[in-house]
């Protein structure tokens, strides 16, 4: 479990978060959504234990990922920015391999060649592992960054906004890869989403979030309800029932 | 052997027979003493066009720009200054008679404390902020450059004729003892930027992913800015500044090995640097019996890449 307890943290005179204590359950899809400049961002990289919070705590399965070591902190929890930068003439496989080095530190070895393999293969990426970053298109390259994040094999998964530039079809693959990894691999995953319908269709838990705190926090069912939306985004939502969960509608 | 390990290769393979015909071709007189003076200038054009080459691919990691040289953030611009000051507070016969090994000990010191200084200061402040960082060595580059200017003007013709001469790199005036100290600490230097190559390719992504993938990366940025100073500094204080040589190496290592690895830019860059200054030299000195300076036509051409890179770029 990814507990919080009072974490704040500021930026000159802007408070980003206020006073956040969640715990973020293990084992399942948990959506971060809210409007911009909700703190959604901040929050998920001071939980991946990258930044460091003006006051509070974060404890990974109990440990503090701020005291950790670097490489032990990347064995816990892999974390994928907000539009990663590339680097010129990386290859799709040199990216997906760098997912592995808190376990080899640039000596790789049979495993990590195979996790490699196995993380192309969960995205779809065998064909393109030959190619450069820099000509993939905006959604493949957040595939190939998508699957390094996979590959570091880490029981915690932090993505800030991955379906940016992804097509309907690749982000609803990517969705429903994330949501198999929760079920079949026992993985924990934590997104930051801006489609609040992926978040209906995919993500067990929601955190809402606005102005730098917790709005609301539980089961998808419960959290997504035309008040707390409305509450979250001041914007009138309905939610429909569809396939056992809700559609939301602005309105 | 891959397509890169064969390049390398022959990179090294040429830069052996460059060796081999800078020293023996038209080889007559006292042959050992000219060996001697050959060997020395020969060292010195392989320690700087390395330096120069390693350090640039490495500036640019940090910078996280391709097009940058660790000229621009002043390194050139200080050590005009030590030169000044030295034969403004000493004059000429005084800096003249300064022991050749406590001056370049004294240059060295003073570049790589500065560097030190500045990188160290900034990184603490604000590790991410490496743009500030680098306006920051141009902005310093400036008010050094000023100063210089300043106390050149108190200078007498005579004694700005010596500050005039050290602000143009030059390979004829190494001192062998030097050379000795600046080969063993680049080779340090250089050793200790390939065994931090795997983690610098991690790095290259940025501080965000990097640090989300367990490297330690402002040290690391850090570390290897230290290296980058005590590569350029030494070069500096050996031969004078060269500000487009490293570009030009850097450039040329990523575009003919198209790798984005450090642990074959850093080699490639550096053996293309060595080449380089080589076989210029052989051509100036054995093949066009000339005296012209090598460091200037190295610079136009570096340059005028500098310009088509820019240029190139402003267009994509």
């Amino acid at each position: 479990m990814i507990e919080t307890s009072h974490l704040s943290f500021t930026i000159g005179d802007s408070q980003i978060l206020r006073d956040v204590s969640l715990s973020i359950l293990p084992g399942v899809v948990t959506g971060l959504i809210g409007p911009n400049g909700a703190g959604k961002s901040t929050l998920l990289h001071c939980l991946a234990g990258l930044t460091e919070p003006s006051s509070g705590h974060v404890r990974i399965d109990g440990q503090d990922p701020f005291t950790a070591r670097d490489d032990d902190r990347a064995r816990m929890v892999a974390f994928l920015q907000q539009s990663p930068t590339t680097v010129s003439r990386l290859r799709v496989e040199e990216l997906v391999a760098f997912g592995r080095w808190p376990h080899h530190r640039g000596r790789p070895g049979p495993e990590d060649a195979e996790q490699v393999a196995k993380a192309l293969d969960a995205f779809d990426l065998e064909e393109l592992a030959g190619r450069p970053i820099e000509t993939l298109s905006g959604g493949q390259k957040q595939r190939a960054f998508v699957a390094m994040t996979y590959a570091q094999d880490t029981p915690w998964i932090l993505l800030d906004e991955p379906l940016n530039a992804l097509d309907p079809r690749h982000a609803r693959n990517l969705m429903a890869r994330l949501a198999t990894l929760a079920n079949e691999e026992g993985r924990s995953i934590a997104v930051v989403l801006h489609d609040i319908n992926a978040a209906a269709r995919w993500a067990d838990q929601i955190v809402a979030m606005k102005d730098g705190q917790v709005l609301a926090h539980g089961a998808s069912r419960d959290v997504l309800t035309s008040d707390t939306l409305y509450a979250c985004f001041d914007t009138p939502f309905d939610t429909v029932p569809h396939a056992g969960r809700k559609l939301v509608v602005a309105t | 052997m891959t397509g890169i390990g064969a390049k390398i290769t022959g990179l090294s393979l040429v830069l052996a027979t460059l060796v081999f015909g800078f020293m023996l071709w038209g080889l007559r007189g006292p042959t050992g003493f000219i060996l001697e003076l050959r060997a020395i200038k020969l060292v010195s054009l392989i320690c700087v066009g390395a330096a120069a080459g390693a350090a640039t691919v490495l500036f640019q990691t940090v910078a996280r720009n391709q097009l940058l040289t660790p000229g621009i953030v002043g390194f050139d611009a200080l050590f005009v200054l030590i030169q000044t000051l030295l034969v403004a507070v000493l004059g000429g016969i005084g800096t003249a008679q300064l022991p050749a090994a406590l001056r370049f000990a004294l240059e060295t010191g003073v570049l790589m404390l500065a560097a030190s200084l500045l990188f160290g200061s900034l990184l603490r402040r604000d590790a991410s902020d490496i743009t500030r960082m680098i306006l920051t060595g141009v902005i310093v580059g400036v008010l050094l450059r000023g100063l210089s200017s300043m106390v050149q003007r108190l200078l007498d013709p005579s004694e700005f004729s010596i500050v005039q001469q050290a602000m143009f790199a030059s390979f004829g005036q190494v001192d062998a003892g030097q050379l000795v100290i600046a080969a063993l600490t680049l080779l340090a230097a250089f050793a200790l930027a390939m065994r931090l190559a795997p983690m610098l390719d991690v790095a290259a992504l940025g501080r965000q992913t990097a640090r989300g993938l367990g490297v330690p990366y402002d040290s690391l940025m850090l570390i290897t800015l230290l290296i980058v100073a005590a590569m350029i500094s030494i070069s500096t204080a050996l031969v004078g500044p060269i500000t487009f040589l490293g570009l030009l190496c850097a450039s040329l290592a990523r575009l003919w090995l198209d790798t984005h690895r450090h642990a074959v830019l850093i080699p490639a860059s550096a053996l293309i640097g060595a080449l380089t200054l080589v076989s210029g030299q052989f051509v100036f000195e054995r093949l066009l019996h000339s005296e012209s300076a090598l460091a200037v036509v190295v610079e136009f051409f570096g340059g005028l890449l500098f310009l088509i890179l820019v240029l190139r770029k402003a267009k994509t």
